[in-house]
């Protein structure tokens, strides 16, 4: 099994015509992603390469297709109103990938999505990848193989090195979710740790947090009260000066607040194992699988 | 992005709020001029974007002119936090009855704005939340619907008994948030807000951070951004689309996303190194972003070694392979260049290299040690 998505996945493209969507679009469908339709208002009609029918609204998508899930690739004056007419029409998984997102808009987003019942990932995040069954968003397919590690992580291309490295020592993944770093976004560790526990074939759980915020001491709490599967666990940032946002919106350490070094302990104090190193995530997993 | 407290003053006087303004100075000369045309005692306050400048000793009371020059020079001459003071702002001095807080910050556990308002005022109101924490009374907004009337009450009821205060508190919560929204921030606060001897409510010193993403469509905010209170590498590497921090030490770092950028300069910290900056190449990836990001980390002197540490995703290893080939074509790298590329066209990327005499490794910790090794002039 997997974590939100598997080969049952019919996928809406909001943004297909665009440089990043129709790149990405191609990269999907060759992982086997079954891509059903595309949104680009004024191009209803036309299809996508050559077979994926391109729709003017998600609600025409969604009435022809039968879609349960969307990704969002629009720039980020357009990607607040894409989440709220992808949640309109009824779908039920939202990925918005889209960068630069402001945070006010997200304030408004996120409790709409929740209370029309669906769920969304992101903004501002690399997607997600079911090993051998599907991929949504932007990780590369061929950096990992189906196995039983669940992942989840705030970063993207910190993501492709570990299960990269863990690909290496020739152990796979059930689903890798990037849930990226903005101060507010729509799905946290706890969702997917939570997801991952109730996951028969994902038997040991990877979680890559970085400075700023609660969100990791939040989720160690979670996992010492609620998850039986064994968790090891980064944090990228150890030597960020306080003050500074480092690159993702969210990752900045303010006061003694979000430090490495509060998460780590929180990490410790919750028997999640801690990898000094991307590296050492693989040995960790190995003495635990 | 921080703006200084006389331009967050502005955005509270735009909106009606009652605020002692003052003037902006660069010269002891101009601070005189100013505390003559103000009358009376004024205090003289350093802009730099940084908190604890009472403690900096960068906030004076003046009572005359003359004094207002005098405290305007020391204050002009100063360096907080290593930021110098270019501007100082001369405000009328106010008689002040109480003290209280105001403030609405972005609060991602809510995954809403909230507010926290506290009786307990000029003071670090973090300190507060943490020793006293029933002191303050916090709301989440729903952005969605708005901050209501009733809830601007509510709080105003928290800060002041007499109801004249009360009312007058509530309309400058509404003033401010809408302050807050119009201009884009992730935090508003106004602290102290004041009440004088004789009843009014007025504010003092408001602090405003602008959420980066915001800029883009609040162009009149982008405007108040001073190049002059950032380091000029920051200010260049902005400009180019780069996302870049300068720290001190010697190891300079092109990586491609946050989280990987900050592991690397984890990773040169593990190995016995100092990372010399944070640099995010971003995603789509450009051989001119490479070039951009060779010069602003060549122009530090401190780097004695440059380490890219790229995983191709969105990025393409050839694009950066380009960059990195162009760039020292277009400058003269006196230092070892370690380079580490992985993943989309790293076939490609890797011949680019070899035909320009660079050789690229696959792994980031052998990587790492060997660009740690090369800063300390250890051969290899």
């Amino acid at each position: 099994m997997s974590i939100f998505i598997d080969q049952s996945t019919k996928l809406i493209v909001q943004g297909i015509t665009g440089r990043d969507g129709s790149f990405h679009a191609k990269q999907m469908m060759e992982y086997g992603t079954q891509v059903v339709a595309g949104v680009t208002p004024g191009k209803g009609g036309q299809t996508f390469e050559g077979s994926v029918p391109i729709f003017n609204t998600v609600q025409e998508a969604m009435d022809a297709t039968g879609a349960n899930s969307s990704v969002i690739y629009v720039p980020p004056a357009f990607a607040a109103d894409a989440m709220f007419e992808a949640a309109d029409a009824g779908v039920s998984f939202i990925v918005c990938i889209t960068e630069g997102v402001p945070v006010l808009d997200m304030t408004r987003v996120y409790p709409y999505v929740k209370e029309k019942g669906a769920r969304l990932l992101g903004a501002n995040c690399p997607g997600l990848l079911s090993a051998g069954k599907s991929k949504v968003g932007i990780i590369p397919g061929h950096i990992t193989q189906p196995g039983p590690v669940g992942l989840v992580s705030k970063s993207g291309t910190l993501t492709y090195e570990v299960v990269y490295k863990l690909k290496g020592a020739g152990i796979g993944t059930t689903t890798c979710v990037g849930i990226g770093g903005d101060p507010v976004s729509g799905t946290s560790f706890i969702d997917c740790l939570a997801a991952f526990e109730a996951d028969p074939e994902t038997k040991a759980i990877v979680m890559l947090g970085e400075i700023g915020g609660t969100d990791e001491q939040e989720a160690a709490a979670y996992i010492k009260a609620h998850v039986t599967k064994p968790v090891v666990g980064f944090i990228a940032g150890q030597t960020a000066p306080p003050g500074r946002r480092m690159g993702h919106a969210g990752a900045i350490i303010s006061g003694s607040a979000g430090t490495a070094e509060e998460k780590i302990q929180a990490f410790n104090d919750n028997g999640i194992a801690v990898a000094v190193r991307p590296l050492d995530v693989v040995a960790l997993i190995q003495e635990r699988l | 992005m921080n703006i200084h407290e006389y331009q967050a003053k502005e955005l509270l006087a735009a909106q009606g709020i009652p605020v002692p303004m003052g003037e902006v100075a660069t010269t002891p000369e101009e601070a005189e001029a100013i505390a003559r045309r103000l009358g009376g005692a004024v205090v003289v306050k350093a802009q730099v974007h940084t908190g604890g400048r009472g403690k900096a000793g960068g906030v004076k009371l003046a009572n005359t002119p003359e004094e207002a020059r005098e405290k305007a020079q020391a204050i002009l001459g100063l360096v907080i936090k290593d930021l110098p003071v270019e501007k100082v702002l001369i405000a009328p001095a106010e008689d002040i009855a109480t003290e209280a807080y105001v403030g609405i910050i972005m609060d991602r556990a809510s995954k809403a704005p909230v507010w926290m308002v506290s009786s307990a005022g000029g003071i670090d109101i973090e300190e507060v939340a943490h020793t006293n924490p029933e002191k303050i009374t916090k709301l989440a907004v729903d952005t969605r619907y708005g901050f209501l009337p009733h809830q601007a009450y509510m709080l105003a009821t928290k800060l002041y008994t007499d109801v004249k205060q009360q009312r007058a508190a509530a309309k400058i919560l509404e003033q401010l948030y809408k302050a807050f929204v119009e201009a884009g921030a992730s935090l508003a606060e106004i602290n102290p807000l004041i009440t004088t001897p004789s009843g009014e409510v007025k504010a003092i010193d408001a602090k405003f951070n602008i959420d980066d993403n915001e800029l883009f469509r609040r162009p009149e905010i982008e405007a108040l951004r001073d190049d002059a209170s950032e380091d000029p590498a920051e200010v260049q590497a902005r400009e180019a689309n780069l996302t870049f921090i300068k720290l001190d030490g010697d190891v300079g770092c092109v990586v491609n996303g946050a989280g990987l950028a900050m592991a690397t300069m984890d990773l040169v910290k593990y190995y016995g190194g100092e990372p010399a900056n944070f640099l995010d190449i971003g995603g789509s990836s450009n051989p001119e972003k490479v070039v951009n990001a060779l010069k602003i980390i060549t122009s530090d002197q401190n780097v004695k070694a440059i380490l890219f540490n790229i995983f191709g995703g969105i990025t393409r290893t050839d694009d950066v392979a380009n960059g990195i080939v162009t760039a020292t074509k277009q400058i003269d790298i006196k230092v070892p260049i370690v380079i580490r590329l992985t993943g989309t066209n790293e076939e490609i990327a890797v011949k680019i290299l070899a035909e320009a005499g660079f050789t690229a490794m696959t792994d980031m910790d052998e990587a790492v040690k060997k660009a740690v090794a090369l800063a300390k002039g250890e051969a290899q």
